[in-house]
């Protein structure tokens, strides 16, 4: 369980030569089980997940999981606690392979076939992958592939996924929620995704609406999820622009090289 | 031939990847003096008698066979220059593995400097590796100076890999290639240097001939106050195809330079020069660390891929 506690966070304003707030004094309990975190562009969802990762510290307040009180852990230490962050512009790496990649996240050495698995659960044909370098020659949506697939292999009681849908334009819908549901099945815990997608949302337990850096609605899918489709309507996007009528996300904009 | 000692033999493991003597055509070379030769059918070795060094004479036609001349030095103070010239014939495909493993124990320098000739005859496919290394506990310095001189026939094939990444305090490298008609070259360089150590690299190749290419690609590292500088030099005055490529990445206090230089003098001639000099990204750091490892565990693995 994950508990954020006044969480502010403040940044430097370039050109306002301000202090600018982009998350305002957060109070939120994240359960087990699957939480979609949802909301317009620029509401402040990628910094939470950052802050929970530790990757960036809050300017106050405090992170507590299951009970315990991580605000001043580095990201290795959080990690190795059971945090895991899919990022939603993932990393380019000269040199190291899909391979490398997969066996640092899993945490041991792992075979080869074990690798693969990784790889086939996410719909990437892994003998063709496997020692391909993670470099600027991977497309955006197979990176984000392996991502997930790097994900999966650390089996950590609280996974976070920053929109991993985003880019992934002909993976069916039901293998993503099935990587949802292997991680579940194998590490219990938390999952939580970030996503504007309707049918994500669908399958979550709770749902969490963040704008403007604070919370605007946290309940079950029942209590949270008509009240946006009846705002968002009639485009089931959830404040994302760029997703296509077909429900199916084209936001190349986001796969900034 | 003579027992190696266990110096010899971890030298040889490190230049050469040899666990034992190597089986086929083989001069192994330790404190100027000769360890051991094994010759073929195919491959002649044969001591020049006007200089210090060895002619490799490989026969037409021959395929699937390798060369080990490993140089090993253990006694401080030993400097050295030798001249190895290959004479590979037309048709041939071979391994050539070269490489000069340095043990200072003392604190005199010890210096190998080799000039490494190679005429490669026409439609031959060579792949030359060579692996420097340095150890010891001595203050004397280990200084390499290599310089490779490579003249390719028509439709030959050269490639070229040259690692040094450990205990080398200085060195030069010189690699000079003439490419005839429908030759191509591909050199692919690793380097890291660390603490005071100081590496320079000069290519030069000159693509004569028509549907002549070089590739040229260097990856290295840069630690602490080390310094290095890279220098690729690509003239084309034929139809050809030249690509140089540097990719740095520079830690702490280190220096790296990175000066190239492209001369087309065919208006066919088609010559690139990549260079790209900096930190180890943050993010990718971040990546790693998310992953469980340390700051300086995820540095270890960057730099590994980088160089691998
Ligand atoms: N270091 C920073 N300096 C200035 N502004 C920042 C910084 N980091 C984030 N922001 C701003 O904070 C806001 C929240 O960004 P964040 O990436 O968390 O949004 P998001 O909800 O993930 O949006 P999206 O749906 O587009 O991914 C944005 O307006 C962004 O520009
Ligand atoms: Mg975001």
């Amino acid at each position: 369980m994950l508990e954020l506690k006044n969480i502010s966070y403040l940044v430097e304003d370039e050109g306002l030569g301000d202090k600018k707030e982009i998350i305002k004094n957060v109070n939120l309990t994240i359960e087990d089980g699957f939480v979609a975190i949802t909301g317009p562009n620029g509401g402040g969802k990628s910094t939470l997940a950052k802050l929970i990762a530790g990757i960036i510290s809050p300017t106050s307040g405090q992170i507590l999981f299951n009970g315990e009180d991580i605000t001043n852990l580095s990201i290795t230490e959080r990690s190795k606690k059971g945090i895991t962050f899919a990022f939603q512009q993932p990393v380019r790496f000269k040199g190291l392979t899909v391979k490398d990649l997969i066996t640092i996240a899993s945490g041991k050495n792992i075979t080869i076939n074990e690798a693969c698995g990784y790889l086939s659960e996410v719909g990437l044909c892994a003998k063709e992958y496997i020692d391909r370098e993670v470099n600027a020659s991977l497309s955006g949506g197979e990176l984000k592939r392996i991502e997930i697939a790097m994900a999966i292999a650390r089996k950590t009681p609280l996974t976070i996924f920053d929109e991993p849908e985003a880019g992934i334009d002909l993976w069916s819908f039901q293998n993503l929620i099935h990587v949802f549901e292997n991680i579940h099945e194998h590490a219990g815990g938390s999952i939580i995704i970030i996503s504007h997608q309707e049918r994500i949302l669908n399958i979550a337990d709770r749902i969490v609406v963040i704008a403007d850096g604070e919370i605007r609605e946290h309940g079950t899918r029942d209590e949270v999820l008509p009240k946006l489709l009846s705002q968002a309507a009639p485009s089931p996007a959830l404040g994302d622009e760029s997703d296509t009528a077909l429900g199916c996300p084209t936001l190349l904009d986001k796969i900034k090289k | 031939m003579a027992e190696l000692t266990a110096i010899q033999k971890s030298l040889l493991e490190n230049i050469a990847d040899l666990h034992e003597v190597p089986t086929g055509a083989y001069n192994i070379r330790s404190d100027g003096g000769m360890l051991g030769r094994n010759t073929t059918a195919n491959i002649d070795i044969v001591t020049k008698t006007d200089k210090p060094g060895i002619d490799i004479i490989i026969k037409p036609g021959t395929k699937n066979q390798s060369v080990h001349i490993p140089v090993l030095i253990t006694q401080t103070g030993l400097k050295e220059m030798v001249y190895n010239e290959f004479f590979i014939g037309e048709d041939c495909d071979v391994v050539i593995v070269a490489g000069c493993g340095i043990h200072n124990a003392g604190d005199e320098g010890s210096e190998h400097s080799g000039i490494h000739t190679f005429h490669v005859g026409k439609n031959s496919k060579v792949k030359y590796v060579e692996k420097h290394y340095g150890t010891g506990e001595g203050t004397g310095e280990r200084v390499m100076n290599p310089s490779t001189e490579i003249y390719m026939e028509e439709g030959s094939h050269l490639e070229m890999e040259t690692i040094q990444i450990e205990g080398i305090n200085s060195t030069e490298r010189k690699t000079y290639a003439r490419v005839e008609d429908g030759a191509s070259i591909v050199i692919k360089e690793k380097i890291m240097t660390h603490d005071n150590q100081v590496a320079t690299t000069d290519f030069k190749a000159e693509l004569v001939g028509a549907d002549s290419s070089a590739d040229i690609c260097s990856r290295s590292v840069a630690k602490n106050h080390s310094k290095q500088t890279f220098r690729s030099n690509i003239i084309g005055s034929n139809a050809c195809k030249g690509h140089s490529e540097c990719d740095a990445i520079i830690m702490d206090e280190a220096i790296v330079e990175a000066i190239p230089e492209l001369t087309a003098a065919n208006i066919d001639a088609s010559l690139i020069h990549e260079a790209a000099i900096g930190k180890i990204a943050g993010e990718q750091l971040i990546k790693l660390m998310t992953l469980g490892l340390t700051e300086s565990e995820a540095e270890e693995q960057i730099i590994n891929g980088f160089l691998k």
